[in-house]
């Protein structure tokens, strides 16, 4: 089983996860990125050939069969793909919360340093 | 019309060669054939196409070189040639920016891969140089110097790489 605590997951793989929450196909995962970020977040299709690959060895998520194309592969996150998403939220909650209660607190102002 | 042009970019010029082959098309010439130091172009619309290099793992008729090329097609880019393990992509400007790689990481690998395919070469120029030059003969010498030089040539090329690879390592430290 793999080690869900880890450290951070990169942009790329957290996305791709959240997008795979159905299943989709590479290229779809690509414009379902884009969109959701509106537009900051453009995989390439190396990246992301090279994270799918490394989440199928991980077991995180699944290949499936395409139905309408057998040449697309379609992809499907896993209970294990879930459990690694949900525990990244929460590390990036974190993160975001004490982003946000430190700056509040402090009277840094921008160009008075 | 087809148009051939006879250039020389060496491999650690890939992403040089990539600007030009976008230059080519931004003037209309796209390029339809590669050869070594030979690129066939085919004329179109202007700045259709824009290219990218990259040194694949295995050979392009490797299987799992034919399913990364399968899913770059599925998003759109198109293979126009390969030489050896080198691949020429492009894809249509109109369905916009084009990169194959868009995290440091991936970047890293693939220049690492390129430092690979040079060092064991290196290794081979430098040792059959240096036992070339050892010999008493006029011709083992001048084989000697002509493998030392192109061991110094790719020495030159790796270290070109390296230069590369430090920048990105040093972005990776903030970045990913």
């Amino acid at each position: 089983m793999s080690d869900l605590s880890s450290g951070a997951l990169t942009e790329a793989v957290y996305y791709i996860l959240l997008s795979l929450i159905e299943p989709c196909h590479g290229y779809g995962i690509m414009q379902h990125v884009e969109k959701l970020s509106n537009g900051r977040v453009r995989l390439a299709a190396g990246t992301l050939y090279g994270a799918i690959n490394s989440l199928l060895e991980k077991n995180w998520v699944k290949a499936l069969d395409n139905p309408s194309d057998s040449r697309k592969k379609d992809y499907q996150i896993t209970d294990l793909g879930y459990r690694a998403l949900n525990s990244e939220i929460n590390r990036l909650k974190e993160l975001y919360d004490n982003g946000l209660s430190i700056i509040k607190e402090t009277k840094y102002e921008e160009n008075n340093s | 019309m087809k148009k051939t042009i006879v250039k020389l970019y060496w491999a650690w010029q890939f992403d040089k060669e990539e600007k030009w082959l976008n230059e080519c098309s931004a003037k209309g010439l796209h390029l339809c054939d590669v050869g070594v130091f030979r690129y066939t172009f085919e004329e179109g619309t202007p700045g259709a196409y824009s290219h990218k290099l990259e040194l694949l793992e295995n050979w392009p008729t490797h299987p799992e070189s034919v399913a990364y090329i399968r899913f770059l097609e599925d998003t759109g880019v198109e293979m126009v040639g390969s030489i050896l393990r080198w691949v020429y992509f492009r894809k249509k400007t109109v369905d916009g920016p084009f990169d194959l790689f868009s995290d440091l990481d991936s970047r890293i690998k693939h220049l690492n891969r390129i430092i690979f395919l040079f060092l064991p070469i290196m290794f081979l120029e430098f040792s059959a140089g240096l036992s070339n030059l050892l010999m008493h003969n006029s011709s083992n010498r001048f084989v000697g110097v002509l493998a030392l030089s192109v061991g110094c040539l790719l020495a030159y090329g790796s270290y070109v790489i390296h230069k590369k690879k430090q920048k990105l390592k040093k972005e990776r430290m903030i970045y990913e």
